[in-house]
């Protein structure tokens, strides 16, 4: 839920990384927070657990600059990807504005993929939202790992409103913020037309 | 549902301001901070320098939706307030209407029982306000009263600047 302050000239707009376990949603923030310029970003906050696995959500804000005399700033947060903590993905899906599901490729994991974004679907509908309608971005993760099954193959599995589709390889880099600007793109233009 | 931008205009910004300075002064208390409960900062009073204001909305947030979920799991609404007891500072935690939050942070140079007597006045006060914002955004405008948005002229190269592309 974007929340605008005409006083401060501000505008902050909260976007969700969803996916399955160790898909790398809590990678693409790291490879944020360490790439992006320092007087451009905050802390990154890790709720996570002795393992490093999120425990209940990462956080980073980012300064995206300026559109119309207002500030852009988007608050990026990640979910635990673990099955059995759906009760705080519920939580964390609160007042977002755009989701981007991160896809393991690996053909084991095809599965695991299918159901989060069930789950996905399942846990916007409780806030009120719609995974139909919401801005929301298809990333490929791990494109790299030899088990990683074809785009086509999983298009056909996971594509499903002809969302963008964006291959990456987070722990380098490679389409992480092609994914960030494709669903900031897309939350700016709902401004627009709400 | 749909999606209820949530906008706040400066005359409001104002009297949140002025409360929670009120608020501030007459508890004795070091911080206020006025929180939305997606985890945006809406405003500040004391000494704010000293602490990560986006981080601590963000993790303020968390812990009141951590907490309404656990309050719903008793069967409880929610629990509308919460109290973090510090070896030097505290945090005093309540919430105000559908949508804010009110972060109080003390030490010894105030007491529990006067930070939740001044947040009890000064609830009251914000939540007048909030519920006007609460109020227009539910409402169903006509589109003649509709304010001008800057953000209906947003054009493709406005983002693209944004982006740097």
């Amino acid at each position: 839920m974007t929340f605008i302050n005409y006083a401060s000239h501000e505008i902050n707009c909260k976007i969700v990384y969803y996916g399955p376990g160790l898909c790398g949603k809590t990678t693409n923030l790291q490879w944020i927070y360490t790439q992006a310029n320092p007087m451009k970003r905050g802390k990154l906050v890790s709720l996570a657990t002795e393992t490093d696995r999120t425990l209940f959500f990462d956080f980073l804000p980012l300064d995206m600059g300026t559109i119309k005399g207002f500030k852009v700033r988007f608050h990026l947060y990640t979910v635990p990807g673990q099955v059995f903590y759906d009760a705080s993905r519920k939580l964390i899906l609160r007042g977002c504005d755009g989701v981007i599901f991160v896809a393991d490729s690996q053909r084991p994991r095809l599965e695991a993929n299918i159901e989060s974004i069930a789950n996905l679907a399942t846990n916007l509908r409780d806030n009120g939202f719609d995974i139909r309608t919401i801005p929301y971005v298809l990333q490929l993760n791990k494109r790299d790992m030899p088990t990683a099954a074809s785009q086509g193959e999983l298009e056909a599995m996971l594509q499903f409103r002809n969302e963008p589709v964006i291959e990456a390889v987070a722990s380098r880099g490679l389409g992480v913020l092609d994914s960030l600007k494709a669903c900031a793109r897309q939350i700016l233009m709902e401004l627009q037309k709400s | 549902m749909t999606k209820m931008d949530l906008v706040m205009f400066e005359e409001e910004f104002g009297q949140l301001q002025e409360i929670i300075g009120r608020l501030q002064r007459d508890s004795a208390c070091k911080v206020v901070f006025l929180v939305d409960k997606n985890g945006t900062q809406i405003a500040a009073a004391g000494d704010v320098r000293s602490i990560d204001a986006t981080s601590l909305a963000s993790l303020t947030a968390g812990n009141v939706a951590a907490t309404d979920g656990l309050a719903k799991l008793i069967g409880e609404k929610e629990f509308s307030l919460l109290f973090h007891e510090g070896e030097k500072d505290n945090l005093h935690i309540s919430i105000v209407g559908k949508r804010g939050i009110l972060v109080v942070i003390f030490d010894q140079n105030s007491s529990l029982a006067l930070v939740r007597l001044r947040v009890k006045k000064a609830s009251r006060e914000l939540l007048e306000i909030f519920e006007r914002v609460e109020t227009r955004a539910e409402a169903q405008v006509p589109e003649s009263a509709r304010f001008e948005s800057p953000f209906s002229e947003i054009t493709d190269e406005d983002i693209d600047r944004l982006f740097g592309d």
